[in-house]
Formats: structure tokens, C-alpha cells, sequence
């Protein structure tokens, strides 16, 4: 059982996301980078879309009432357990009466903290991810706050077998795998910054000189942004003519210009339709580019086809399924 | 018009029925979507309908099995089916009674909607009652109707600054548009009153009270009709 100690600016229960209820305009919400959280899942051998805890700038104070094994994947806000800094990307047993705490954020802003078992809660519509909004799902549907208590669920075979090899000899608060995930996995682990972007549906309806601009100018992400989208300020974006357009619906990434000409960046919690123009889509690849941008990071974005976006899904996936086969082999050989 | 698909990023594509939002359009949008509902494609996650679109997303790990361009197959996929589904299908239409108390802390903007249309707060009433209406869309929030059949004369654009928070179940009017707010969120309506009935019901399925195709009517009750109400809800 986890304690919290103290909640943070933003620490919400999520998985990955609640699919099959937007055509009832109920939103998909879970996590903002799928990836950290999927990565954070497979090293202490949960199921990919068990739920985590997505951790936003300023990370809570947890202690941990019984021995654990955990993860820390995505933006680095500099963890410490009893005051020793815990290395990201890793798995990582922790001892009972251990306090996990965060500091400055290096890099991103999210962190995805997972445990074997994944976070005991409800499932609403299938998922356990919280809808802040409607206040459903996650923990009570809302943010922790203080002497909140999350349990877990039963353990696969695999995390036992992970925690048992991972119980320290000496008596350190906490003992980790040795080894960390590789950054040819992500792009925002490679410290790459250029999002890929398919052009939207209604990108012809843009001025030449904002087509132009979208691949040329920086964007900066303005403080207004939230889960549910990063509002972005740069070179403004125009159509060439005032157009009325039907609503229909959008996706994350979906990059929607209002009138005023300043894109949307659309996120997790999104509407499910919306009727500004989608400029473009961010390829699904490069969303943990943007989920870790934080206000005052400037983003850059070149074109790609939706050919080989998905291309580059496929490798990715593929790197995924290796490293899943790589924990089980690592563990099951013993 | 001809059935187009374009691409909503690299895993999601846009099916756009027709260009103009008519009775025939929407039959069209609805037998697609019970196609849906009775046969999901096995690469489907799922889909959004719209008003002159159906947008549909897909698992690019389970198109890819059988080629290298999952975009491209999904869209002949969709092709093969819509194909099979031509034609009209009539829906059972279900007729929903909305009960509305106007006025009042429920709807602070009645007044602002009379004045503006040079006519009276009942007149508001009177005329928002007696409208043709169907539900051409749900989405923006949980369960929100997208609401055509609004008479002009009660028309009013939106307020100057949105609202931070409008209360669940208010009623709204925003230019020749009419709705209930579902859940908690900002807005910019116009509110002119507010229904016991919930619009979202996240412990049922459907989660929605409402779907497209939906005749509504909306009927006027009294502040106690309204309170009463509330305490079976």
C-alpha cells in the first residue's frame, strides 16, 4: 500500500484511455505519453495498459508501506527514495518504510510511476483512467491529495520473479535492475525535438504562407495548456478564406487553429469533435515529444506522410515487443 | 456527393457521407454507425459519428498483418462495406421529454435572450417549447446534444466572455443552437434554464441518455416540479 505523503501539482491515475465511449461524446482521457507508461509497465512485468500514476511538474511525496517494485519512465523530475536519487528507465525494488520524493525536473514534465500489479480502482467504462472533468474513474475521479491510500492488485508470476532478484543483500532502502532502456525507443529520449506532423484534412484550406510556416517557424507552448491541449504561440496560422465548418471529430495530436490563428495542440482529455480546422496530426511516434513539452518549450514540426508515420509506428512497436521479450527472457532464465 | 476518406493522422480515417447536413445525410451517418455497432471490423477500436462524417480508428498492429500499407487497406475495408450498406433504413425514432424549469438562478440569461428578440420571458418559453427538435450529434462532452430545430426568433448569439463554469443540466442557446450542458465545463451559452433529468449516466450503457436521431421535446415545469424531481433522482 502506497501513502501520500504529500499529492503534488497534478498526480492522476491513468491507463490507456477509455476506447469505445466517444461516439457517446464521453472523452478517451489516459495517460499523455503512452509510451513512458507502457515502458514503465513492462519493466516490473505488469500488462502494458496496467494503470500508473502520471506525475505533472511537481511530483508528490509517497511512502511506501510495504515493499514494492516500481518504475520511473518519461520526464526525469529527479526521484529519491530516503534521499538517494533513483535512476529513470529502470526497475527498481523498494524497501518497506521508504519515502519516494521528487525534485527539479531535469527533463519533461511527466513521470509515469508504475508498480507491479498496477493501482487498484474501479473500472468505469473499461478503464480505470481519471476524468477530471466528470469526476469519474482514477482515484474517486480526481487528483490524490494528502493521506490518500492506493492499493494494488495481484502480482503477475513475472513481477515475482523480477522483485525476488531484485531484494537487496544489504540494507539500502531500495535496490535496481542495473540497466536502463535504450533511447533508440523513443524519440524524446533521444533528445529529439522536430514532431512530425500529417498534414489535416483541412490543410488545403490554409494560406500558402501558413502551409509554409507550420514547417518553418518554431511554436512556443504558452503557460494555457493542459491535458487536454497545448495552446501554442508563433507565426499565426490563417485559412484563405473564413470558412464555416461542420464539426466532426478529432484526435490526440489533432492540430486545430481558431480563428485568432494560434494552433491547438488536442491531448488526452480532449473533446471527442470539435469544428475549428485540423491544420495537421502529430504522428503517433512523437507524442511523447509533446506530452513532455512544458510551458516555454518551443517545438518545431516537419511533414511526413501517413504511409510512413505508420512505418515508423511498426519499428517502434516492434522495439516495444523486443524489449517485452527481453524482460521475460532475462527473468525466466534466471 | 461521393463518399471521400482522408486520413485523421496515422490512425483514425475520415468518412465523409455527404457535404451538407440534411435528413438524408444524417440516415446515412446512423446506418453506418449501427453497422458498426453489429459488425465492428476486427481492426475497429472504435468510431465517432458526426454530422456529415463517421471517423473511424483503427489498430494499425492488427491492418498490418496482412500488408504494408495499413492506411490504405483500412480504406478499402471501409469501402467493401459501405458498399454492402447502401440505401435508406428507417430508425425507430424515440421521442424524449425534457423538463425544464426557466428562469430564475437556472437560467440567467432568459431575460438577456427576451430582450434581444424584442419579445417577452414567456415568450421565450412559448416559443422553446414549440420547436421541431432532433438530435443531429452527440459529442463535445458526455452525452451532449447537438440540437437542430430551434425557432429564429428566439436566436441569440453567444455571450462576449464564456462562463468558467456552467452547473450541470443547464439549458442553453447559442445563436440558432439549442442544448443541455451534461457534465460541469466552461461556455459561452446563453442559459435559460435547467432539467432534473440527467444527460450522462457513466454507471449505465449506454452512458448517454441521448443518441443521434432523438426527437426532443421540451416541456416548462415549476420550480417545486423541478425540486420534487431532484429528490427521486
Amino acid at each position: 500500500m502506497l501513502k501520500i505523503i504529500k499529492p503534488g501539482l497534478l498526480s492522476t491515475i491513468q491507463d490507456l484511455g477509455r476506447h469505445g465511449y466517444q461516439k457517446f461524446g464521453v472523452i478517451a482521457s489516459g495517460v499523455m505519453d503512452p509510451l513512458a507508461h507502457r515502458i514503465a509497465n513492462l519493466l516490473v512485468g505488469n500488462d502494458e495498459d496496467a494503470a500508473t500514476l502520471e506525475i505533472t511538474l511537481a511530483g508528490p511525496v509517497i511512502l511506501f508501506e510495504k515493499d514494492a517494485l516500481i518504475s520511473l519512465c518519461g520526464g526525469d523530475l529527479s526521484p529519491a527514495i530516503d534521499g538517494k536519487s533513483v535512476r529513470m528507465w529502470r526497475t527498481i525494488f523498494v524497501k518497506k518504510g521508504s519515502k519516494l520524493q521528487f525534485g527539479a525536473h531535469q527533463s519533461g514534465c511527466r513521470t509515469y510511476l508504475s508498480i507491479a500489479g498496477g493501482f487498484k480502482v474501479p473500472e468505469i467504462m473499461d478503464s480505470s483512467s481519471t476524468y477530471l472533468r466528470a469526476e469519474i474513474g482514477g482515484f474517486h475521479g480526481r487528483a490524490l491529495k494528502a493521506d490518500d491510500r492506493l492499493e494494488t492488485n495481484l502480482m503477475t508470476d513475472l513481477s515475482k520473479v523480477i522483485m525476488e532478484a531484485l531484494i537487496p543483500d544489504t540494507d539500502e532502502p531500495f535496490g535496481d535492475i542495473g540497466w536502463s532502456i535504450t533511447s533508440s525507443i523513443s524519440p524524446f529520449l533521444s533528445g529529439e525535438s522536430t514532431i512530425q506532423v500529417i498534414p489535416g484534412r483541412q490543410f488545403h484550406l490554409f494560406t500558402k504562407e501558413s502551409k509554409q510556416n507550420l514547417f518553418k517557424e518554431s511554436y512556443d507552448v504558452s503557460p494555457q495548456s493542459d491535458r487536454m491541449g497545448y495552446r501554442l504561440q508563433g507565426a499565426k496560422l490563417s485559412l484563405s478564406e473564413p470558412e464555416d465548418l461542420i464539426s466532426e471529430a478529432v484526435a490526440f495530436g489533432s492540430i486545430q487553429v481558431p480563428p485568432d490563428g494560434n494552433p491547438i495542440v488536442l491531448l488526452a482529455d480532449r473533446q471527442t469533435t470539435g469544428g475549428y480546422p485540423k491544420i495537421g496530426q502529430i504522428a503517433s511516434v512523437d507524442m511523447s515529444l509533446i506530452a513532455q513539452a512544458k510551458p516555454g518549450d518551443s517545438l518545431s514540426f516537419k511533414k511526413i506522410t501517413v504511409e510512413a508515420a505508420q512505418q515508423l509506428y511498426l519499428e517502434q512497436e516492434n522495439n516495444i515487443q523486443q524489449l517485452k521479450q527481453g524482460i521475460r527472457l532475462k527473468f525466466k532464465s534466471g | 456527393m461521393e463518399v471521400t476518406y482522408s486520413p485523421l493522422g496515422d490512425r483514425a480515417v475520415v468518412i465523409e457521407v455527404a457535404d451538407a447536413i440534411t435528413p438524408e445525410t444524417q440516415n446515412r451517418v446512423q446506418v453506418l454507425s449501427s453497422y458498426f455497432d453489429e459488425h465492428p471490423p476486427g481492426w475497429m477500436i472504435e468510431y465517432i459519428p458526426a454530422f456529415t462524417t463517421v471517423t473511424v480508428f483503427y489498430d494499425i498492429l492488427k491492418v498490418s498483418k496482412n500488408t504494408q500499407h495499413p492506411y490504405k487497406k483500412v480504406c478499402e475495408e471501409l469501402d467493401a462495406i459501405l458498399s454492402s450498406v447502401q440505401g435508406n433504413r428507417q430508425f425507430a425514432s424515440r421521442t424524449i421529454e425534457i423538463p425544464v424549469c426557466y428562469g430564475g438562478e437556472f437560467g440567467p440569461d432568459l431575460e438577456f435572450v427576451a430582450k434581444h428578440n424584442g419579445i417577452q420571458p414567456e415568450d421565450v418559453i412559448d416559443i422553446h417549447t414549440s420547436g421541431d427538435y432532433t438530435i443531429n450529434m452527440i459529442g463535445f462532452a458526455p452525452g451532449f446534444p447537438f440540437v437542430g430545430g430551434m425557432p429564429e426568433e428566439i436566436a441569440t448569439p453567444r455571450r462576449d466572455s464564456p462562463r468558467l463554469a456552467i452547473p450541470e443540466r443547464t439549458v442553453g442557446i447559442a445563436g440558432k443552437q439549442t442544448g443541455v450542458y451534461p457534465i460541469e465545463t466552461p461556455g459561452g451559452w446563453q442559459l435559460i434554464g435547467r432539467t432534473p433529468i440527467r444527460l450522462f449516466r457513466p454507471e449505465l450503457d449506454p452512458p448517454s441518455l441521448l443518441a443521434a436521431g432523438d426527437k426532443l421535446v421540451f416541456r416548462s415545469i415549476s420550480l417545486e416540479e423541478y425540486s420534487n424531481w431532484e429528490e427521486h433522482d
